[in-house]
């Protein structure tokens, strides 16, 4: 467990060495701010059309440093040799991509941290208000759902040549799930045989990142989500995550690594 | 190379000259977008018109706080809830009961399986439309897609009617109406709005007038012009006016309002227009028996 945390930390200080977080971080404040600044019909006490527009920000930027992050940890340490050193001491594969995701989620997390204290701050300013629990459940949702994206990309990482290549597939997937994925079995029931029985199963298969979405109730403030939803969510994307781990470690034992 | 600094010298000489001799040149191939002094209109063209519409169905999506129909839910009236809520379109006209509202309204139906069931754990699966004062989070978007395409003139009306009706701030009402009239000259809807305004808001019945018998006679231009006739406006026209003509005591101005209603109700109004005429016979009864008031056209 040890190995694992060590690389673990070293993925953390090279989130806050590299400056992707810091830009990505300074051009949401800066349009966050912008539109924030904009009064329409004299009414300073219209908030919402700004959380919207943060909270698309906040999750573009994460899915952007999520993917980046974890599409180039393996490709990096093979490119510049570091991976030998690494797994000649009393380190094995498996635990070098623990440590690698658990790294990467990890420092992911701490990126929202930051953007949903920026977002509270910026929507109290207007509100007048702390609706502490909705961005709680909404950030722990969407580190959930972060953590099925960085799986797929370590994933991504050992099947594709290049993080390019991986990093534009894993958002072209994750985007297209967020979009289609909830309305697939309702696309699958219009179309013939055999595309329905496809379709329906790949329904089946993909993980649900829609559900980890709550961007909606964060901005209209229209209910909580309910705990035990949260928790079988949680659950959910640990056993998906879990699942493209493993996936990742059967590929990656057997790989050559020069 | 001999001489490095004297041939950059020379390249910027050149670049000088033939920007001063191609200024105004450029100045005449970008005529148009040149005098353009909206951000949005020099970046996008007349492209924003097709971003117009989302915004204003955005609107829409906040009225109900994000329970709304994606592209591949069925069964959606093709009126946006928020121009009917405002009186621009049919369902305002038909008394839909709050059940039959909410049964058109429930477009998500049963769970089609767990996966939906589930999910819809994590979006608001109710009807509810914004309120407690609340529903100026809807007033952005309307004046966005305002300024992307400012010939949407429901746009300005359905603002309008949130602002003076559920806002209190007919200043701001008036003021974007205005704007609209600006972009508009010829929409009689705008007319027609202001002149609520005036009527409901200022109770200034002269300007309301002279408001509306112009939202009259751009209507009839209109009708003249197209060849189309628009029943919705030119009854909610008329009716105001004869409302408007009866609480002034010119009952024979709010009976000929009402005369030319019945002329332009169609045959299927045959109930309506029983108790217009029915109206019409006891205002001119009131404009016989009272003083002699000066009846206004």
């Amino acid at each position: 467990m040890n190995n694992i945390f060590a690389i673990g930390s070293i993925t953390i200080k090279e989130l806050y060495r590299r400056k992707d977080f810091y830009v990505l971080f300074v051009l949401s404040a800066l349009i966050t701010l912008m539109a924030g600044s904009a009064h329409f019909f004299h009414d300073d006490k219209i908030v919402r059309y700004l959380k919207e527009l943060c909270l698309l920000l906040i999750w573009i930027a994460a899915l952007v440093i999520a993917i980046t992050t974890a599409a180039r940890q393996l490709p990096a340490e093979r490119e510049q040799r570091t991976i030998f050193p690494l797994l000649a001491k009393p380190v094995s594969r498996a635990q070098v991509l623990l440590g690698k995701f658990l790294g990467c989620w990890l420092a992911v997390g701490l990126a929202l941290v930051m953007f949903y204290a920026f977002l509270g701050v910026v929507s109290a300013s207007r509100e007048h208000a702390w609706p502490l629990e909705y961005y709680i459940q909404a950030l722990w949702l969407q580190w959930m759902m972060l953590a099925v994206v960085i799986a797929l990309a370590l994933l991504g990482s050992i099947v594709f040549a290049a993080p390019s290549s991986n990093g534009t597939i894993c958002l072209v997937t994750v985007v297209g799930i967020l979009l289609l994925g909830g309305h697939l079995h309702e696309v699958a029931l219009e179309r013939p045989e055999p595309m329905q029985s496809f379709l329906s199963t790949l329904y089946f298969l993909i993980p649900h990142l829609e559900w980890f979405d709550v961007r909606d109730l964060v901005v209209h403030e229209s209910g909580l989500v309910a705990w035990w939803a949260v928790g079988a969510a949680s659950v959910y994307a640990m056993v998906y995550a879990g699942f493209l781990l493993f996936a990742a470690w059967v590929l990656f034992r057997r790989k050559a690594l020069n | 190379m001999p001489a490095p600094g004297y041939i950059l010298v020379l390249l910027l000489t050149v670049i000088f000259t033939l920007a001063t001799w191609l200024q105004p040149l450029a100045v005449a191939w970008t005529k148009g977008r040149a005098q353009s002094n909206n951000l949005l209109a020099v970046t996008l063209g007349d492209a924003r018109r097709l971003f117009a519409n989302h915004f204003f169905i955005k609107a829409d999506v906040y009225f109900h706080s994000g329970y709304y129909p994606s592209i591949f839910d069925q069964g959606r009236t093709n009126q946006l809830h928020i121009a009917e809520q405002a009186g621009q379109g049919p369902g305002a006209h038909q008394g839909k009961t709050p059940e039959e509202e909410e049964k058109e309204e429930d477009f998500l139906g049963p769970p089609r399986d767990w996966i939906d069931k589930f999910g819809r754990n994590f979006y608001l699966t109710e009807h509810t439309h914004l309120s407690g004062g609340h529903e100026d989070e809807m007033l952005p978007w309307l004046k966005i897609a305002a300024e992307l395409d400012p010939q949407k003139v429901e746009v300005y009306t359905v603002a309008s009617y949130w602002l003076r009706g559920k806002l209190n701030r007919p200043d701001a009402a008036r003021d974007f109406l205005r704007e609209g009239l600006r972009a508009n000259p010829n929409s009689y809807e705008i007319l027609l709005e202001l002149g609520r305004v005036y009527a409901e808001n200022y109770h200034d019945p002269d300007r309301a007038r002279n408001l509306w018998q112009l939202a009259e006679r751009k209507l009839k231009a209109h009708e003249r012009a197209t060849g189309e006739v628009d029943i919705i406006n030119e009854r909610q026209i008329l009716l105001y006016r004869a409302q408007l003509e009866e609480a002034q005591g010119n009952y024979q101005a709010a009976a000929d309002a009402i005369e030319r209603l019945c002329l332009v109700l169609p045959g299927t109004h045959a109930v309506e227009r029983e108790e217009l005429e029915k109206r019409r016979a006891e205002l001119l009864q009131k404009a016989n028996t009272s003083p002699a008031t000066p009846a206004k056209p």
